[in-house]
């Protein structure tokens, strides 16, 4: 669907050569949410923007439905964007136009006629949820309701792919929630492709299929967002994932503990099994969990614990080598004291 | 005495009063017509922008910069060729708006660009992403976005117009301005003088009040 190849953008400022995007090859399946994550300065919005070549990239290749866009001549260019919607953090709708004629601008740009704008516009409307709003500027309308109209504009033109430039930053949690379910709405419903960039991992967590954390231009690692969210491998990645799953034990509490303190990730079906209560059963080792939460990642359960083992050496060995062989990641976090 | 010298210059006045707006009227129309869509090409030609073009930019910039330095007086006694090009005469008010529309224009073009300057980036390049035609970004997004600046830009014209007018008398252009400085100023009249700068305030305060309501009115921000 999306295929990007040694994808590099250089940028010229005043103090210098700067590499945006370098060398970034990544591609994204037809119907899925692929999510692109990073801090501020990684180049994700510089990547996202080649998507669609409002930057030029210096050099590298992208294909949209196996259409080379960094080959296209202008008139085709614009073609071809008519096909690809874009979404932004500050919505970016024109304030001297009611939200009617922000959409049919788009439409407009495709040469459809009034009437064929009219019907699609209140299509737009009534799947935004806005229909009442059709006539007010974008002045009189909330955060969430301009995004809303973001996106009506976006998919005026049918596209096969949209593309989110941090979508959801400039909104409160709440209305956060309410775009992303609209976008996984649009997504199944209209097998749209959407590629997003965010630095909120909440997001990705929410509704992506797939994602690629950025650094420095590059992307650094790359996967289903439940295999990265269970085994991080890039230190970068494990902070995102920290983020939003917290695992920060107080320095006092392991002061005060002495026995074995170990993490244990428990994966889709195995969240559901009887591990721990097994280990107690067999092993004459002393459990206590000092930290532990089920995350539903698109509906798969992600259990980590965080427990501290106390016992015979040999007994504590025996038990972590059972929870090992049965979940599969286990991380030993202290020794015992 | 006083009254009885106003009121005989009061057909001059008046024909000075129509002479002014006549002046005005067709170098503000003009100014619009060619300043605006050179204000236009000189934002949309910039750096980073969807018809970028370095070459025409720095031309053309060039350009409103050299007319803009010149003095306007200057510009009205040197430009009488073009003005006899164009009108077949060199005296009177038509004359003299051609001197008028050469100076407004790049006046009015700058204060385009300027406006459109203000526009938020990111709107601009929202309507780039969408697909849009340059033609179409310009007459549905820049155009109206920059309306009340454009309206504000205007009415600085049409007062910069109403001073520079004054000046129109050298060529024989007429106008309030004209008749504040033959009768008032070189008389020794000042119940003229007074009157004729008196019409001259009332006017610049009525185009600056009718400016500044009309660009609220088109701001839907």
């Amino acid at each position: 669907m999306i295929e990007i190849k040694d994808l590099v953008k250089v940028y010229e400022t005043k103090k210098g050569r700067v590499t945006g995007v370098d060398q970034v090859s990544l591609k994204v399946e037809k119907g899925e949410i692929f999510g692109i994550v990073g801090y501020s300065g990684a180049g994700k919005s510089s990547l996202i923007r080649c998507l669609n070549l409002l930057e030029t990239p210096t050099s590298g290749e992208i294909k949209i439905d196996g259409l080379s866009l960094t080959s296209l001549g202008k008139k085709e260019l614009r073609q071809a964007r008519l096909k690809i919607g874009m979404i932004f953090q500050h919505f970016h709708l024109v304030s001297s136009k009611t939200v009617y004629e922000n959409i049919a601008f788009a439409l407009k740009a495709a040469h459809k006629t009034k009437s064929e704008i009219d019907a699609r516009v209140k299509e737009l409307l009534d799947m935004v949820g806005l229909t009442d709003k059709r006539d007010v500027y974008p002045s009189q309308l909330s955060g969430g309701q301009k995004q809303r109209v973001g996106i009506a504009r976006a998919l005026a033109n049918n596209p096969s792919v949209l593309l989110c430039d941090e979508a959801t930053s400039a909104l409160d949690p709440s209305t956060t929630k309410s775009i992303l379910s609209l976008l996984k709405k649009i997504n199944k419903e209209l097998g749209l492709t959407i590629v997003l960039i965010t630095h909120e991992m909440e997001v990705v967590k929410d509704i992506c299929d797939r994602m690629a954390v950025m650094q420095d231009g590059k992307v650094i690692e790359e996967g289903k967002v439940y295999d990265l969210f269970s085994n991080p491998q890039q230190p970068l990645t494990k902070d995102f994932i920290n983020s939003i799953l917290q695992f920060e034990l107080p320095e006092k509490l392991l002061k005060e503990r002495n026995g074995k303190i170990i993490k244990i990730y428990f994966q889709g079906s195995i969240a559901e099994e009887s591990v721990i209560s097994d280990v107690f059963q067999q092993f004459k080792v002393k459990g206590n969990i000092l930290h532990g939460k089920i995350e539903y990642i698109q509906e798969t359960p992600l259990g980590i614990f965080v427990m501290e083992l106390t016992g015979s050496p040999l007994e504590i060995e025996r038990a972590i080598h059972y929870i090992t062989d049965r979940t599969r990641n286990l991380e030993v976090i202290r020794d015992a004291a | 005495m006083q009254l009885d010298s106003l009121l005989s210059i009061l057909p001059e006045l008046n024909k000075a009063f129509f002479e002014t707006i006549y002046m005005v009227g067709i170098s503000i129309v003009i100014a619009i017509v060619v300043g605006l869509p050179t204000g236009v090409l000189l934002f949309v030609t910039d750096k980073g922008l969807f018809m970028e073009n370095t070459a025409f930019k720095n031309i053309v910039g060039f350009i409103v910069n050299m007319v803009r330095s010149i003095p306007f007086i200057i510009l009205l006694i040197a430009l009488l060729p073009l003005a006899n090009l164009i009108t077949g005469t060199t005296i009177g008010p038509t004359a003299a708006s051609v001197s008028l529309s050469v100076a407004a224009i790049p006046f009015f073009a700058r204060m385009v660009e300027q406006s459109l300057r203000e526009i938020d980036k990111g709107v601009i390049e929202a309507a780039v992403a969408v697909g849009a035609s340059p033609w179409m970004i310009i007459k549905d997004v820049l155009v109206p976005e920059a309306k009340p600046g454009i309206v504000q830009g205007i009415t600085i014209t049409v007062i910069s117009l109403v001073a520079y007018s004054a000046m129109a008398g050298i060529v024989g252009g007429g106008g309030v301005g004209d008749l504040a400085i033959r009768f008032g100023y070189y008389r020794y009249d000042n119940t003229v003088m007074f009157t004729t700068v008196i019409i001259l305030i009332c006017l610049v305060q009525i185009f600056q009040f009718a400016g500044d309501r009309i660009a609220r009115l088109v701001d839907k921000r």
